[in-house]
């Protein structure tokens, strides 16, 4: 007995850092997982929603043009409770109320039992059109500014031998998904159940309640398969999941809503434009001296989460680099277009960019190679960022780099490369893993565990979106307990069953939600006094273990002043890119990514990899072929042949290496991984393009703006 | 090969499914669109879908992604944009991948359908399932089964692919969580599996 006991720990504990099989693998091979889309209920209805076709007016009167027999519609004055999508700022109706401020904007709400009789809908609206903010640059309301500032940037500028500058832009980028944005209502008992595709199971509970005026109690959230998210299915399936309850409520019966193509490239968020300024203090031997930066984010034409994007993007902007004296200033405006909303990076792969292609024009004109340039300035441990935050001992930026370099042979592979039509770049860059600032205090996030038959179940509402959450905690779970793998169960996410674990954001469920989870296995573990879990549920029964975050000793934030541990810590990454250029098109081919990273202590290599991977892939979009055209606010590229994501054609080979670090207070040493890849692969291949001559400072790198740059270099 | 016309090259000219699929593109979202359309009117039809014979009734209209998922209820082909852009709904048509959301059911009677269903040997994995499953071949899982039935078609055709073989039959197959890497393996793996690769 003794014996088996101890074979089962070697296994259990063999878990963490062992490419495990996901728990969710069998089901999406098979067919058998279920996603939104396949579900079905006796008496469902079918939701659709009638837009704004203008992007900024009154609306005068709505017409319907059709034979409503069999219809349940629904208009701004169905709403029981208050007309706002709940998030940061109460601004965004749930349904447009007399007045819209963008292209795709919500006013009408239909559905019937037939799909089909959705198709023959006709509604007609006259507006009354006032003038649309269309350029960031023009627009007369800030949602939000923030300024980050250290030392003295007069000092700072008098100190140095030369003043860089340089303006970048990035556009709006689109999340693509493959399965689109889908809920199903089910109403019941005096309240609502919504099944979706979505992040953040509460975040959409405390929407509804607002919306619904419903108690707590009387709305539950549960999440289905859900087919990628990347932030796309953060903020705004609250909007979605409002629209198909409210139809529920009146109507009495399921109804399902599940955007097209089309709908959902045009009417869901996207990630926010930039535009960023850079003034930066050198020495002639390449030390910064002086850093002054100034972003304006487009907010699109709601809060959403703009503020939170803004702040991340800030505190990335200076890319992972010591300087004493800096100023980080950003806005982020509204302008009539669909707001803006999180997408993997929120904020920090367009300031990164920035700083990134900066930071080679530095070094072009000092006369050093990206290499040295960085080296100089790379955050090294006890070194202190723009917050005053200091570098752990284990931190800093200069190992990535260092690794990268030597895996690449940078150096000489640039020179091998001289005079051919191939490039290479680098970018050195790092993401803070979880919520900013004082953010996870605030979330105050839970976990709990409960003793079954066999092992344990999990109870938290961190969802599995594909990044295989499921499968990472239950092997933190199953670690930290010493129970195989296999008997940790993974129910799905359940405002009813679980508590409320924070949303599935900010590369934080490893981190967080998988440090609560260690705890609470470690706690469970005491109470079974060495007993197995099945011998003490037939002596004891149920047992449950529920932990709450409380920060690591010693992190401080100051809200206001912006001022100190901005992030628990941070993950640091180095990306080389070598790039084909056909210089009579403008076309350029990825050709090969190295990406050097530290995220910690990695807990699923292949997982960890594939995420690594899946960013960096959607970074090589963002650098070259994802370019969303608005038009007078309106999305004119709504489809998959003229907004290009990468295909396997297009998506380089991607070679990755962990530089593990353990973080003390992570799961098992483990940061966050999620959104690192994406801030890298534009400049590392745009900085590529420099090496060949084409001076690009704003991404999509089309072939358009490309030959551009080239007839000017 | 230029790299960044993938897509429209693919549209235009690549993947065995595809090609005379661009022929019936429009039929379904003509009449989808249009009030003349015969909405109603539905007609018996007898599909072979995984080795056997069901017998459903359609409109002339319904496309055989809708008679797959809404009439037979095999939910594992999936939607991901219904127009022939991303891959999701490959099934095979008599051994090769086609877009299912770009055929009329009615289009597919009298050949031999297979979903991702029809792929399990009994309770066991069929090779690219397994193999999907040993290379962790995908993310979110959406794209899977179009992945899988696109991988199954090309080693139809090509006992033994090479990875250029492998980048070009899946070229019509869109994985935003970028598993790319990850299903060329799997590829390769099931070749082997079948006893067909080395
Ligand atoms: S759903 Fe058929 S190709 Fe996208
Ligand atoms: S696995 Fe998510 S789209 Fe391919």
């Amino acid at each position: 007995m003794k014996g088996a006991r101890k074979a089962h720990a070697t296994r259990a504990t063999a878990v963490v850092g062992h490419p495990v099989r996901r728990k969710d693998g069998l089901d999406k091979v098979t067919g058998a997982a279920r996603y939104i889309d396949d579900l079905v209920l006796p008496g469902l209805l079918y939701g659709t929603t009638i837009r704004s076709t203008i992007s900024r007016g009154e609306i005068a009167s709505v017409h319907l043009d059709f034979d409503t027999t069999g219809f349940t519609i629904v208009s701004a004055r169905d709403i029981p409770g208050k007309n706002v999508v709940s998030l940061i700022e109460a601004d965004q109706p749930s349904l447009a109320d007399g007045r819209v401020e963008h292209v795709g904007e919500a006013i009408l709400l239909l559905a019937h039992a037939d799909k089909e009789r959705l198709l023959d809908v006709r509604v007609s609206i006259d507006y009354r059109p006032a003038a649309p903010v269309v350029e960031p640059e023009l627009s007369p309301t800030t949602f939000k500014e923030i300024t980050i500032a250290k030392g003295d940037l007069g000092r700072g500028f008098a100190e140095a031998d030369l003043v860089v500058e340089g303006e970048y832009r990035t556009g709006h980028q689109e999340h693509l998904y493959i399965e689109t944005n889908g809920v199903l209502a089910v109403p019941g008992d005096g309240g609502i159940t919504v099944h979706g595709s979505l992040q953040c199971p509460y975040y959409v509970h405390r929407a509804l309640c607002e919306l619904l005026s419903l108690p707590e109690r009387k709305v539950r959230v549960i999440q289905t398969e859900t087919g990628g998210g990347f932030g796309g299915k953060e903020d705004y399936p609250s909007v979605l999941a409002g629209h198909a309850a409210l139809l529920a409520l009146k109507s009495g019966r399921p109804v399902k809503m599940v955007y097209d193509r089309a709908e959902d490239m045009l009417a869901t968020t996207k990630r926010h434009p930039a535009i960023v300024r850079h003034r930066t203090g050198v020495t002639r031997d390449g030390h910064l001296t002086a850093i002054d930066i100034e972003v304006l984010l487009d907010g699109g034409a709601y809060v959403t989460l703009s503020p939170v994007v803004l702040s991340r993007g800030l505190l990335h902007a200076t890319g992972p680099y010591r300087c004493d004296h800096v100023r980080v200033h950003g806005r982020v405006v509204k302008t009539n277009t669909p707001p803006n909303g999180a997408f993997r990076g929120f904020g920090a792969p367009q300031t990164q960019f920035a700083a990134e292609v900066h930071m080679d024009r530095i070094g072009e004109q000092l006369g050093l190679d990206p290499i040295q340039v960085r080296e100089r300035n790379a955050l090294r441990p006890g070194d202190t960022m723009a917050t005053g935050q200091r570098i752990e001992a284990n931190g800093g930026a200069l190992r990535v780099l260092r690794e990268a370099a030597r895996r690449t042979r940078f150096r000489q592979r640039r020179r091998a490369l001289r005079g051919t039509d191939r490039g290479l770049g680098v970018a050195l860059f790092f993401h803070g893993a979880g919520f900013t600032g004082s953010g996870e205090v605030k979330l105050r996030s839970k976990a709990t565990l409960e003793l079954t038959r066999r092992g344990v179940r999990v109870g938290v509402t961190a969802t599995e979106i594909g990044q295989g959450a499921r499968t990472v905690l239950a092997q933190i779970v199953a670690t930290a307990l010493g129970i195989p793998y296999e008997h940790v169960e993974m129910p799905p996410a359940d405002t009813s069953l679980a508590p409320d674990s924070g949303p599935t954001v900010a590369s934080r469920t490893t981190m967080i939600v998988g440090r609560l989870l260690e705890l609470a296995a470690r706690d469970l573990k005491r109470r079974l006094r060495g007993r197995t879990p099945a011998e003490s549920w037939r002596a004891h029964g149920p047992i449950s273990v529920t932990k709450e975050y409380t920060p690591p000793p010693g992190l401080t934030w100051d809200e206001e002043q912006y001022v100190g541990d901005a992030y628990g810590t941070w993950a640091w990454a180095c990306d080389v890119a070598e790039v084909e250029l056909d210089r009579d098109t403008g076309i350029v081919r990825p050709l090969r990514i190295t990406s050097v990273a530290d995220i910690g202590r990695v807990i699923h290599p292949v997982m960890a990899r594939g995420q690594m991977e899946g960013g960096t892939a959607q970074a090589v979009g963002y650098a070259l072929t994802e370019e969303v055209v608005m038009r007078d606010g309106r999305m004119a590229n709504a489809q998959l042949t003229n907004y290009l994501i990468p295909t396997t054609a297009d998506t380089p080979e991607i070679d990755v290496v962990f530089v593990e670090r353990p973080y003390r207070n992570g799961a098992f040493g483990a940061k966050g991984v999620g959104e690192l890849p994406m801030d890298g692969g534009a400049p590392a291949i745009v900085n590529a393009l420099r090496s060949l001559g084409a001076d690009v400072r704003a991404v999509p790198a089309t072939p358009e703006r490309v030959l551009d740059a080239l007839s000017k270099g | 090969m230029k790299r960044g016309m993938s897509r429209r090259r693919f549209m235009t000219s690549v993947g065995a499914g595809v090609t005379t699929a661009a022929a019936v593109a429009a039929a379904p979202r003509v009449a989808r669109g249009s009030p003349v359309a015969e909405a109603g009117r539905r007609v018996d039809l007898v599909l072979q879908v995984n080795g056997s014979r069901r017998r459903i009734a359609v409109e002339p209209r319904t496309t055989l992604i809708e008679a797959i998922r809404d009439g037979l209820g095999l939910t594992g082909t999936k939607p991901g944009c219904e127009r022939g852009e991303c891959g999701a709904c490959t099934v095979l048509i008599d051994g090769r991948p086609r877009y299912a959301c770009m055929m009329l059911a009615l289009e597919a009677e009298g050949a031999e359908v297979t979903t991702v269903e029809g792929l399990m040997r009994g309770e066991a994995l069929g090779a690219v399932q397994q193999a999907f499953v040993e290379h962790d071949a995908f993310q979110c899982g959406y794209c899977t089964s179009g992945q899988v039935m696109a991988v199954e078609g090309l080693l139809r055709q090509h006992a033994d692919p090479s990875l250029e073989q492998i980048r070009q039959g899946l070229a019509g197959n869109l994985c935003r969580c970028g598993a790319y890497a990850h299903i060329f393996a799997a590829a390769k793996k099931a070749a082997t599996l079948k006893g067909t690769g080395r």
